[in-house]
């Protein structure tokens, strides 16, 4: 099971265990961090679970798509690293993946 | 049984969420949720969805997973249904008889499927999509099922619609009226989506007068139209909208009739009371200031973090854009604002292309969007409707332009 080394909003590092076969959005929600509201639950619809990716992890995740790009331009803390944690599919290759979760829109 | 300093009736997301944003708010009184299914909160539109087509567990729609209540003791009475409420005492009484006291009390019991009136509206075979025990009963039926006939041409219709289709099931799906859609969206929408779902296969069938459901041995066979004909069936998904779950509240003399009355803050007439989602009946900015309900994820999360501001003392009215969607086929609907009361509709893009949107004015300023797969259109429309924004409906039409480079304009 990969682990995830997330950065609450308020600064705080978790690392927590990613259930097999889930995003990062489910993930960080299952570990009971509750600052992502995902309220489209997962179907990139909505633009409310942004996070930033660690550079170093960026070119071994998934391409971003046409629409998750779009979405993500509807926040006004998009930076360069930002995805849509629900777009994060956690495989073996993205073990030790950092994220960031983004201010609330 | 124990008191609450708050107390949530309906578990649902709205109820979930105001849990959740009380606990951020940091409300440090006793919370619980009242609940009429035996589930935890989980998400609701993925019943009619992923779900239903079996893509996603049901772990997966869970809101929040169980230990999530526990650590921020939130308490959950779940598989019970409030059938009294007291405000004078603070009170309020269970199916079974059990009473609990409340400092303050969310109803959020969001609504009821309506049901069919005609024969044979009770028979089995015959589905409501609002509960996760609907969903899990028409997914043990449908091993044995051929021909399904839905009944109701809005979202829950169309979406079932869709997902039956990717079983290979046939698929009649009745609309009594003359489009689907029709009390949500534009023509040009209705005219797409009824064009989508007949060229999957789905028999669509406007202005359709059901007259009774036909069983045998108690089982649903058929429908029986208006006509005299009889549409074979083994299952029928009745998706006729909702009845807001408000009675002990109006019994109680809250005001309202279709849903509870709530101000900007989201409170009712009664003292302590307050509700939100699909039951509250408010004054609604998107609306031009019309009572409205709203029953969408969107109304129910953004109303649930007004009612823990509230009871925070940190006010803030309620005054959120309307977002909503669904997904049918490989087609990705997104709606910004409310199209009610529009009288004038742009069409942006060709249908022909599958990624065009709508666009509904009301006395030349834009109100809504209707996004198919047109995500910059949905992101960049959202601040023509905050802005009520006058543009030349011609240029709305030209695609080639981007809505953001409108919206200074």
């Amino acid at each position: 099971m990969p682990q995830l080394v997330v950065t609450t909003r308020e600064g705080e590092e978790k690392t927590i265990e990613a259930g097999s076969g889930l995003n990062a959005m489910e993930a960080i929600r299952d570990a009971g961090i509750d600052e992502l509201l995902a309220l489209c639950g997962g179907c990139c619809s909505c633009a409310t679970c942004h996070v930033y990716v660690d550079p170093a992890f960026a070119d071994r995740l998934p391409a971003m798509s046409e629409d998750e790009n779009d979405l993500l331009d509807s926040s006004e803390h998009r930076q360069a690293t930002s995805r849509l944690s629900c777009q994060i599919v956690l495989t073996e290759d993205v073990e030790g993946l950092r994220l960031t979760i983004a201010p609330e829109d | 049984m124990t008191d609450y300093d708050v107390l949530i009736v309906g578990g649902g997301h709205g109820g979930a969420q105001a849990a959740i944003a009380l606990r951020q708010e940091k409300f440090e009184g006793s919370i619980a949720i009242v609940g009429d299914e035996p589930e935890l909160p989980y998400e609701r539109p993925p019943l009619s969805k992923e779900y239903l087509s079996g893509d996603k567990t049901f772990d997966r729609i869970l809101i929040r997973p169980e230990k999530f209540w526990e650590e921020r003791e939130i308490s959950m009475l779940l598989g019970q249904r409030v059938t009294a409420v007291d405000p004078a005492a603070h009170r309020v009484t269970l199916a079974d008889g059990t009473s609990i006291g409340y400092g303050k009390l969310i109803w959020a019991a969001g609504g009821d499927p309506r049901r069919l009136t005609c024969d044979g509206h009770d028979l089995a075979g015959v589905h409501s999509v609002r509960t996760r025990a609907h969903v899990d009963q028409m997914m043990r039926e449908l091993d044995g099922v051929e021909q399904v006939v839905v009944i109701g041409g809005g979202y829950i219709g169309l979406e079932a619609a869709a997902v039956l289709r990717k079983f290979g099931k046939q698929v009649t799906l009745l609309e009594a009226l003359d489009r689907v859609l029709a009390r949500v969206a534009g023509e040009p929408l209705s005219r797409f989506y009824e064009a989508e779902h007949r060229a999957h296969g789905v028999d669509v069938r406007l202005g359709a007068a059901v007259n009774a459901l036909e069983g045998d041995g108690g089982k649903v066979t058929g429908v029986r139209m208006a006509d005299g004909s009889v549409l074979p069936a083994q299952m029928v998904i009745v998706g006729i909208g909702i009845i807001p779950s408000v009675a002990p509240l109006l019994e109680a003399g809250a005001k309202g009739a279709n849903g509870v009355e709530v101000d900007a803050l989201c409170r009712t007439s009664l003292p302590d009371v307050y509700a939100i989602g699909d039951c509250a009946l408010h004054a609604n900015r998107y609306a031009a200031g019309a009572e409205i309900r709203l029953e969408s994820v969107q109304n129910a999360n953004d109303q649930a973090k007004v009612v823990a501001r509230s009871i925070m003392g940190t006010d803030a009215d309620y005054d959120a854009v309307p977002w909503f969607w669904s997904n049918q086929y490989d087609l990705r609907l997104q709606t910004v604002g409310l199209s009610s009361g529009f009288d004038q509709t742009v069409l942006r893009g060709d249908p022909a292309t599958r990624s065009f949107s709508l666009i509904y004015l009301r006395e030349g300023r834009v109100i809504a969007l209707d996004c198919v797969n047109a995500v910059k259109d949905y992101v960049q429309g959202k601040a023509l409707v905050v802005d009520g924004a006058r543009i030349d409906p011609a240029r709305l039409a030209d695609a080639s332009v981007p809505l953001k480079e409108l919206v200074a304009a």
